[in-house]
């Protein structure tokens, strides 16, 4: 358990600094980072504080700490891809309803040229 | 393009060079001059140029939208250019031209607010493959206690829409397989449709893009489109 808790303070810690990093590039939007920051501190928070683990566990009705540990890893991440679906779904609409109005300029753009030229 | 009159003609097409100058013209030689758009979904291949060359109007699309968002712009761009009627028929050259005067009469007498192409309006007149033909059916049963009426060919891409279905459209449009759902969506807002008989040729050149397991891929989405659609209205209605 100590190791599996180890790995993961690491890999939240590593979470942390790539997100800061990317954000500090610009290559992630702030406020597409606040997901993965919470994800990452929630884990870190888990793997370091065994009470708060154990009183998890005890509260889901696993009382493997380990498979605990792992479910809400699962969870958690389970969560910030679902936010991400809905981040995207957004994204496409705006998209299409751009590229729509787009091409319907162009397209009264062209019929303007012509009846100029013509 | 509004001194024309009240009818433009839609022809959503995606790389269909091989076809769609062929479905211009003779939709030219069946309709005078009424004016047709053809709305090309980034098609890698001359599709633009050649339904220009036709005599067609273009209506580009920047990046690739799949056929609802399609339909959807030329819908968009029908309604802003004040159409009474829209005609949509495929740039494949499988919808026969020369039954658009039929619906046309259709939309215009039958006070509905959109008409469907049927390929099996008198009968099972058109073979579809085994898993289309089974989707068909399969939709036909559960859309019927849906729109509270049988529809014989739900999937028909031959459509035409009068101007208040053309406003609800230009709004919410379904945008990747929309025909089923347009009939959801329709049925939700009281509207009512009519099918009327009309021809499927095989397509002139080029390869459907419909496989086995797109098909079932198809089914599965559109279900759950169904159903979406279904859940959206009752929770407008409850809280109304």
């Amino acid at each position: 358990m100590d190791r599996l808790s180890n790995v993961l303070t690491v890999f939240s810690l590593g979470l942390i600094l790539l997100v800061l990093s990317s954000v500090r590039r610009a290559h992630i939007r702030v406020e597409y980072s606040v997901s993965w920051l919470g994800a990452a501190i929630v884990l870190l928070i888990l793997s370091r504080w065994q009470g708060a683990l154990g009183w998890l566990s005890t509260t889901i009705g696993i009382h493997d700490v380990p498979l605990a540990l792992l479910l809400t890893v699962f969870a958690v991440f389970l969560f910030v891809f679902y936010r991400f679906s809905v981040v995207v779904s957004n994204l496409k609409d705006a998209n299409i309803a751009l590229t729509q109005r787009v091409a319907i300029l162009e397209f009264h753009l062209r019929s303007q040229n012509e009846s100029t030229q013509a | 393009m509004t001194s024309y009159g009240p009818l433009l003609i839609i022809v959503p097409a995606y790389n269909e060079e091989g076809n769609v100058g062929h479905v211009v013209r003779e939709i030219g030689e069946v309709m005078g001059d009424v004016p047709v758009l053809v709305l090309d979904d980034c098609s890698a291949d001359a599709t633009a140029a050649v339904a220009r060359a036709a005599g067609a109007r273009v209506l580009p699309m920047p990046s690739h939208l799949g056929l609802g968002g399609c339909v959807q712009a030329g819908y968009r761009l029908a309604f802003e250019l004040g159409f009474e009627y829209v005609i949509r028929l495929d740039g494949d050259g499988q919808h026969d031209p020369h039954d658009i005067p039929q619906l046309y009469q259709a939309l215009r007498e039958s006070g509905c607010q959109m008409v469907i192409g049927s390929r099996f309006a008198d009968g099972e007149g058109f073979q579809a493959s085994g898993v289309r033909s089974l989707g068909i059916k399969f939709f036909r049963a559960i859309l019927r206690p849906i729109l509270g009426r049988p529809v014989k060919d739900p999937t028909s891409g031959y459509v035409g829409v009068n101007r208040e279905a053309l406003a609800l459209f230009s709004k919410s449009f379904p945008l990747e397989y929309p025909e089923i759902e347009a009939l959801v969506v329709l049925q939700r807002r009281a509207f009512r449709f009519v099918e009327v008989p009309c021809r499927m040729r095989k397509r002139r050149s080029g390869r459907s893009t419909i496989t086995p397991l797109r098909s079932l891929y198809y089914i599965i989405h559109v279900l759950l489109g169904v159903f979406v659609n279904i859940l959206k209205f009752e929770r407008h209605r409850w809280r109304r």
